[in-house]
């Protein structure tokens, strides 16, 4: 059998992959070319004058205590966002996966919230939780929690973290119920004859099964984390209170669009461009060796 | 050590969905148990209930004298081989076997025993570190049985375990599986829709149809008296000849004979044919004109049509077309293609039926 395609004119397979290049090269290589010149220049205050200056943009960002306050709290609410987001989903699909009445409609439900804007998820949430507004702030208030985001930045940070991983989890969620019905029935059946009680069938077969897809949507939850909050902190608290929730990706828009600083803005969005990098290369290696268990 | 009885036992899916409809018989101790019938019959569905993977809608069933009903799958003390096998893929051989053991809290010493014990049994010793996706269909169905016969359970349960090898290795694992029967002496419940299979494992055969028992017993006494004639087409191949006898040169054949005259089809094995020109008395003799003929080597099977065609009988499942009559010659000789033949079967080799097939006369 003939894997690789022939095509009788050389010209048609390039015409075929030329829109889809076109939208890469034109969105992506074309701004990060850009990010990358950007990073070596520096422009005095009016726009005036520019200079090439190497590295001194990375020096610079670098040596700012704010700049690795907002690298870790990017590490700590993504790691918080895929952990909550990913095990969460998980228990909603082992739920769901279970031949129950009427499982195609709330399976359908689940999947909803993933087509809601990432900005709409916010101000749902700002308005559930606005302390002078919000609903759910009320009761909390009523059950003696001094409540209030826009004051007290581990709250503002938790918010953060809480609309972001709902929304990331009716994603997860698909992922983990097809993984699941890929898995042969038999093999549940078989372990419930071995005397495997729910809790330890879950965590001796089912988890390792589903280890490839735990692993896939990790990364990907993580690349979520990093970017796709843009929207969800801009509506909900700005980066703040005092910087409590501003990330990487959003101390790029701040410096960059709100404070002019474009050669800073820049390098900081190389330096987030090359952990994404990283971190998709770490998920081809494994996903070519470990996931096949 | 146990006997597996049932009761009454019904299940009707929450559709409304008839699948068993009411099944007795018991399997006696260390008794090796055949459930057959055409798929869609409720064997598997029967062997699922007895697991505890299905829910009982209605009777009882009893293992080793306790009524399992309500008892959980683990708790039952009984082991399964599935279709697809359903090892663990990420376990190697070796913990596919131990796990049973592991959930139960088997010390490891005794669970390294048990497991190198099954797998000399099973010539599984060199590969008890691979993965199951690492193993051929042959080894892979042995590593389920390892994981049954570790447990040393009460009961095995069998889901159509030969179904996904191929024809020889069936053979081979089919040999295997009762020998390896006799020797642990453990009460087995196997389903198939293989009736070759079904005939050559069982002490107790279960003919099943339609979520009823059509007929239980010795594969070999029913072989030779089916008690209707689904079990008549189904049990042996090539299978039983059925005719109908309306008022043709068939029924005056045997106008002598009393206990026929309440018949409505008649039966005759393929085997039981001797092409000859003289009848037999108090036999039958049927005219056919040769349409094909199977060479198989130790035998030939032709393929006749009698001239005076009668209405058919209710399709049944592995029965002829109207009209057809499968004859058995031994060795390699047979007639030509197209050449007029008698076939004769003596009085004692017919099966006479009630006219719907579901008694039979004699």
């Amino acid at each position: 059998m003939q894997k690789q395609a022939v095509f009788q004119s050389k010209l048609l397979p390039f015409a075929l992959v030329a829109p889809q290049l076109a939208i890469v090269l034109i969105f992506f290589y074309w701004p990060a070319a850009q990010a990358v010149l950007q990073s070596f220049l520096l422009q005095d205050a009016f726009g005036l004058s520019t200079s090439f200056v190497w590295f001194e943009n990375y020096q610079d960002i670098l040596s700012q205590p704010d700049y690795w306050a907002a690298i870790v709290r990017t590490f700590v609410f993504s790691f918080a966002i895929a952990f909550s987001s990913l095990s969460f989903a998980l228990l909603l699909a082992v739920m769901a996966d279970k031949p129950l009445r009427g499982g195609t409609l709330y399976r359908t439900l689940l999947i909803w919230p993933y087509a809601v804007a990432p900005p709409v998820v916010g101000v749902l949430w700002v308005f559930m939780l606005h302390p002078s507004l919000g609903i759910l702030a009320r009761g909390l208030r009523g059950m003696g929690i001094d409540w209030n985001p826009l004051l007290d930045g581990n709250q503002a940070a938790l918010l953060i973290i809480l609309a972001a991983a709902w929304k990331q989890i009716s994603y997860n969620f698909l992922f983990f119920l097809a993984g699941l019905q890929s898995i042969p029935r038999s093999v549940f059946e078989a372990a419930a004859i071995d005397g495997a009680r729910l809790m330890r069938r879950f965590w001796t077969v089912t988890f390792p099964l589903l280890s490839p897809t735990i692993f896939f949507l990790l990364v990907i939850n993580i690349v979520y984390a990093f970017f796709d909050t843009f929207g969800i902190i801009d509506t909900m608290t700005r980066g703040g209170p005092a910087k409590a929730t501003e990330t990487m990706v959003y101390k790029v828009y701040v410096d960059g669009l709100l404070g002019g600083n474009l050669g800073s803005s820049a390098a900081q969005s190389v330096i987030l461009m090359i952990m994404v990098i990283g971190l998709t290369a770490v998920q081809f290696r494994f996903v070519e060796r470990k996931v096949t268990y | 050590m146990a006997n597996v009885t049932l009761r009454n036992v019904r299940k009707t899916y929450p559709g409304g969905f008839e699948a068993i409809k009411g099944i007795d018989f018991e399997v006696g101790d260390g008794q090796f148990c055949v459930l057959v019938g055409p798929s869609g019959c409720g064997k598997s569905t029967l062997l699922r209930m007895v697991a505890g993977l299905e829910t009982i809608t209605g009777g009882e069933i009893d293992i080793g004298g306790r009524l399992v009903n309500q008892v959980e799958p683990a708790d039952r003390d009984i082991a399964m081989v599935f279709q697809n096998y359903a090892l663990y893929p990420h376990m190697s051989v070796y913990n596919n076997m131990a796990y049973g053991l592991r959930n139960r809290r088997m010390p490891e010493a005794e669970i390294r025993t048990r497991v190198e014990e099954a797998a000399r049994i099973l010539e599984l010793a060199a590969m008890l570190d691979r993965k199951p996706r690492q193993l051929s269909g042959g080894q892979r169905q042995r590593v389920a049985m390892g994981r049954a016969i570790v447990r040393q359970p009460k009961v095995f349960l069998f889901d159509e375990p030969l179904s996904n090898l191929d024809a020889k290795l069936r053979i081979a694992m089919r040999v295997e599986i009762r020998k390896l029967q006799r020797r642990l002496n453990t009460t087995s419940i196997y389903v198939t829709h293989d009736q070759l299979e079904a005939m050559t494992l069982a002490d107790i055969l279960v003919v099943m149809n339609g979520g009823l028992v059509e007929q239980i017993g010795n594969p070999l006494e029913i072989y030779k008296k089916p008690a209707t004639t689904f079990v008549a087409a189904f049990i042996g191949a090539p299978p039983m000849n059925l005719m109908p006898l309306a008022s043709d040169e068939l029924r005056s054949q045997l106008a002598g004979d009393i206990s026929a005259s309440e018949a409505g089809i008649l039966g005759i094995r393929p085997e039981d044919f001797v092409i000859a020109n003289e009848s037999v008395p108090g036999g039958v003799a049927l005219g056919l004109t040769v349409e094909a003929i199977e060479h198989v080597g130790a035998e030939t099977f032709v393929y006749g049509t009698r001239q005076r065609e009668e209405q058919g009988v209710a399709a049944n499942p592995g029965e002829l077309p109207p009209g057809e009559v499968i004859v058995r010659v031994p060795g390699a000789t047979g007639p030509a293609i197209g050449q007029r033949i008698r076939a004769v079967a003596p009085r004692d080799k017919l099966h006479l039926f009630t006219a719907d097939g579901r008694k039979r006369i004699g």
